[in-house]
């Protein structure tokens, strides 16, 4: 079965291209990008501020249960265009990643489906590298954490 | 026989990925790594079934008994590390497709 969800990083460049055909019309594809509420639905995160247009802002922000803040994030819009194309910046505050261009396209492919292009470019090959790596590390850690449990129940 | 299974979601479990770290240091037969957990002998028998057949196990004859191995090159691939990255995202607009399924614009 074909992937949805696409990844390109070719090696030695500090851009990274995602793709994604969706299951839904274009209108509704750009829907959840340009909708505080929506974004905060799919996202998981809180929307503080969302502003669609261009030379807008935005900030999002999780927090866990302690009401420690967990992930918080901002951009300025340079572009707005509806059912097109959004361009923007993304920064994930305190985090060592930089502040990265997003560049979205969406298309319409049919009546009821879309695809969206996600362009990245990076301060640095090394940053993207470690956005890229994150989960995988993360994942590792996860499965390490979950065997050391395992491995001291067997004692 | 299925050979498609996902690798990662054969290592999503945890007591598989226990039975993995076991063989990493040696060749084992089902039984010695099954007396290693608490679980059914048929249980750890199904994991082991599970790992085989996505390719991260390697099964020896040694006389009567049948060793299992870590498949060194099954694994190498296994740490490809934009996969996970490519799951949190698929992940990501898996929600975003859901959540806009149900969005019924007011009129």
């Amino acid at each position: 079965m074909e992937q949805k969800t696409k990844v390109i990083a070719e090696s030695g460049k500090q851009e990274m291209l995602i793709t994604r055909e969706f299951d839904l019309p274009l209108e509704l594809l750009f829907k959840a990008y340009a909708e505080a509420k929506l974004v905060e639905q799919w996202m998981g995160t809180k929307v503080l501020k969302l502003e669609s247009k261009k030379f807008g802002s935005y900030q999002f922000e999780k927090k866990d249960e302690q009401g420690n803040i967990t992930f918080s994030a901002n951009g300025v819009t340079h572009e707005f265009v509806p059912n097109q194309k959004i361009i923007r910046t993304f920064e994930m505050e305190n985090t060592p990643f930089g502040v990265q261009l997003e560049i979205y396209k969406f298309e319409k492919l049919t009546d009821t489906t879309s695809k969206l292009s996600m362009h990245t470019i990076y301060e640095s090959v090394a940053l993207r590298d470690q956005v890229l790596q994150m989960p995988f590390a993360q994942g590792l850690n996860w499965a390490h954490n979950q065997l050391q449990e395992v491995v001291s129940k067997l004692k | 026989m299925n050979l498609r299974r996902d690798v990662f979601q054969a290592i999503a479990d945890p007591t598989r990925r226990a039975i993995l770290l076991l063989v990493a240091s040696q060749s084992m037969t089902a039984g010695a790594i099954a007396s290693n957990f608490d679980t059914a002998r048929p249980t750890v028998s199904k994991h082991l079934q599970i790992l085989t057949e996505c390719e991260l196990l390697e099964q020896k004859q040694n006389g009567r008994e049948i060793y299992y191995n870590l498949n060194a090159k099954k694994m190498k691939e296994l740490a490809d590390f934009i996969e996970p990255f490519r799951k949190l995202w698929d992940d990501r607009f898996n929600k975003l497709e859901t959540v806009m399924k149900k969005y019924k614009p007011q009129k």
